[in-house]
């Protein structure tokens, strides 16, 4: 026997429908969360990394134990919170000997998990550590300028798979229309060596040039590390195809009160409310209006305001 | 220095790739390598603006606003892409007939005021309250309440509607398109006859069941194969309890009462009785006890100690005439 569950609030509803798969999709949001162990560095590492993404992600402060992405039983934690929270990216900071200072950047498809890459960090600078004119500090939210430089980005099968995770980690929500003033941010990976990126978070100052684009100049602000690829798991060929597959263009909206006719061509409509003509504020200030007020205001005061009544008196007449 | 043309530009994503850019050898110091990547990045960054800033803008109040194309990296989504919706048995049928869907006024005509009301809600049209006759048909049963019929028609109706309503989201949960706020969830079996209602089983009982499954092995579900996610047991291997060495023999020595345990289930295992002579005695002393203050009440209000009933009601109906059984049954002796 089966009942039909349906919820009796209208926000508990609409937040279910914010969740539901669609053809395009929302904005994906970042799980930042530790293991058993983390080294001051790592947490240092996460706190930054939330305060970049601070919208979209969600920082879980509680040691998990049994959570080991790359081991065949311990990913069932994370593929729970990621359904909880709707997060389809997660971020996983541990430390151990073995693995100092580590960093599991992953991603989930139906909140089962895609693909994982494993870095460490090393030579890490926090924001609080580079000076520069605070007037210059990006905003949260904007999008960034992304640069990857060097050519182990295309050959190194590992840092293909980092390449594509960064961008998607912190390149924000898809936008058709920006704001050119609003350009503030810009992150730069190199590929230092087939194994190490240098990556960093600069703030842009646009400088006037003679033309219509401005010059760019690139102030370091932000969190700089060096981060050395370790160990990282691709997705399966049907997943990745299943997880790549787009939908088809979507058929455009109708527009409404817009009709096509074959004698007069394309007829709007348009709709007009009532004009309520007694209640309408009239543009210029009247004569005639200026007196009702003060007629009005004499009324109130009406046994102090002897003589100026008189002299209405003498204007109404007049 | 290579010509911009050459760097990858995604300008959906605002991303520029040089992939010719090769370290000949590690830059000798820290500073001298964020120095270079600064001013790589500087490059790149300079090239994407170059392509952005000439797309055509329009002047909106905080800036001039672009429009971006859309990005060229193609990255994977996040959810499946949501499934068609099957269609309905109604659909289905109106589709093979032809039948098309027809907008219906919310505002009709009731023809027994002679108003305009709603069709549905609040004092709509022909609410089975306000129907004050109806008229008798000739296929009417006469001694048959028509307004009666009129309501439970409605509701078979309506039953009618909610189990067909509950089959397509069946079908449509199939094939995987359920609507996001819809939920199919088991309902509870109703308690029939001599079912007992099924006890909701607790967490700790859920918890606990692996292991007591686990005391069926020798090893103690050691070598058990786990699920993944599944925690290690909380006691590993046999439990035994071993007793202290030394501790004195009096009442409460541990020893003592181990063995008496061991003795008492040996005797129990080999002895044939069923009857537990202690607690039989026990529960008839209390029994005669109760019937005897029962019988000391009752005493003071009856009046002829003839008409007292017997002691084993049950057995055999008192009769008051027949003395014969009265005095057999050896009641009270006078």
């Amino acid at each position: 026997m089966m009942n039909i569950k349906t919820p009796k609030k209208g926000r508990v509803r609409r937040e279910l429908e914010k969740r539901a798969p669609k053809l395009v999709e929302n904005g994906k949001k970042t799980l930042i969360l530790q293991g058993i162990k983390t080294s001051s560095v790592l947490n240092a590492v996460l706190t930054q990394i939330y305060h970049l993404k601070r919208d979209s992600a969600v920082r879980y402060t509680r040691k998990n134990e049994n959570i080991r992405p790359f081991e065949s039983g311990g990913e069932t934690s994370l593929e729970f919170f990621s359904l909880k929270t709707d997060c389809s990216l997660f971020v996983f900071g541990s430390h151990s000997k073995k693995r100092p200072d580590n960093l599991i950047m992953g991603r989930t498809y139906d909140h089962h998990i895609y693909d994982l890459v494993e870095v460490g960090v090393e030579n890490f600078k926090t924001t609080e550590s580079f000076t520069y004119d605070r007037k210059l500090a990006p905003k949260v939210g904007s999008k960034p300028f992304f640069a990857f430089i060097g050519e182990g980005f295309e050959s190194v099968e590992e840092l293909k798979h980092l390449k594509e995770v960064l961008l998607d980690l912190f390149r924000g929500e898809v936008v058709e229309n920006l704001n050119l003033a609003g350009l503030d941010r810009a992150y730069i990976c190199t590929a230092v060596s087939s194994n190490r990126v240098y990556f960093t978070h600069c703030a842009l100052r646009l400088k006037k040039s003679g033309k219509i684009v401005p010059r760019m100049e690139l102030v370091e602000v932000g969190p700089s590390m060096d981060l050395v690829v370790r160990r990282h798991r691709l997705p399966n060929d049907d997943l990745r195809k299943e997880a790549m597959k787009t939908a088809r263009e979507q058929p455009k909206k109708k527009v409404k009160n817009v009709s096509e006719d074959a004698v007069q061509g394309k007829i709007g409509k348009i709709y007009i409310p009532d004009q309520q003509v007694g209640d309408m504020a009239l543009p210029n200030k009247a004569k005639g209006v200026k007196r009702e007020r003060r007629e009005a205001k004499n009324k109130k005061g009406a046994n102090e305001h002897i003589s100026k009544k008189l002299k209405e008196d003498s204007n109404n007449a007049g | 220095m290579e010509a911009p043309k050459q760097f990858q530009i995604d300008l959906g994503n605002l991303m520029a790739f040089d992939s010719h850019h090769l370290f000949p050898s590690l830059p000798s110091s820290r500073e001298e390598l964020v120095k270079e990547c600064l001013q790589k990045g500087t490059e790149l960054v300079q090239a994407i603006a170059d392509t952005l800033f000439n797309l055509s803008s329009t002047e909106d109040l905080d800036g001039p606003l672009v429009k971006l194309p859309p990005p060229t990296t193609k990255l994977p989504r996040s959810k499946h892409l949501p499934k068609p919706k099957p269609p309905t048995k109604w659909e289905e049928f109106a589709k093979k007939r032809g039948i098309k869907n027809r907008k219906k006024d919310k505002i009709v005509y009731d023809e027994q005021t002679g108003t305009w009301k709603r069709r549905h809600g609040y004092d709509r049209v022909d609410d089975d309250n306000d129907v004050p006759i109806i008229e008798a048909k000739m296929t009417d049963v006469p001694g048959e309440d028509p307004f009666a019929k009129r309501q439970a028609d409605k509701k078979k109706r309506v039953e009618k509607q909610e189990k067909n309503r509950f089959q397509n989201l069946k079908e449509a949960s199939k094939v995987g398109a359920l609507p996001s706020h819809v939920q199919l969830a088991a309902r509870a079996l109703p308690i029939t006859g001599t079912q007992a209602a099924p006890k909701k089983v607790s967490k700790e009982e859920l918890g606990s069941v692996a292991g007591m499954a686990a005391t069926a092995t020798a090893s103690g579900g050691k070598f058990d194969k786990k699920l993944p996610g599944e925690k290690p047991a909380r006691r590993e291997g046999k439990f035994r309890k071993f007793l202290p060495v030394a501790e004195g023999s009096g009442m409460g020595s541990q020893e003592r009462l181990q063995t008496q345990e061991v003795l008492n289930k040996l005797i129990s295992k080999n002895s044939h009785e069923i009857l537990n002579v202690n607690k039989a005695v026990n529960m008839y002393n209390g029994k005669k006890e109760k019937k005897w203050r029962n019988q000391q009440g009752k005493s003071s209000l009856s009046t002829s100690s003839k008409l007292k009933p017997n002691k084993k009601p049950l057995k055999k109906p008192f009769k008051k005439g027949s003395s014969n059984k009265g005095s057999s049954k050896g009641g009270k002796s006078t």
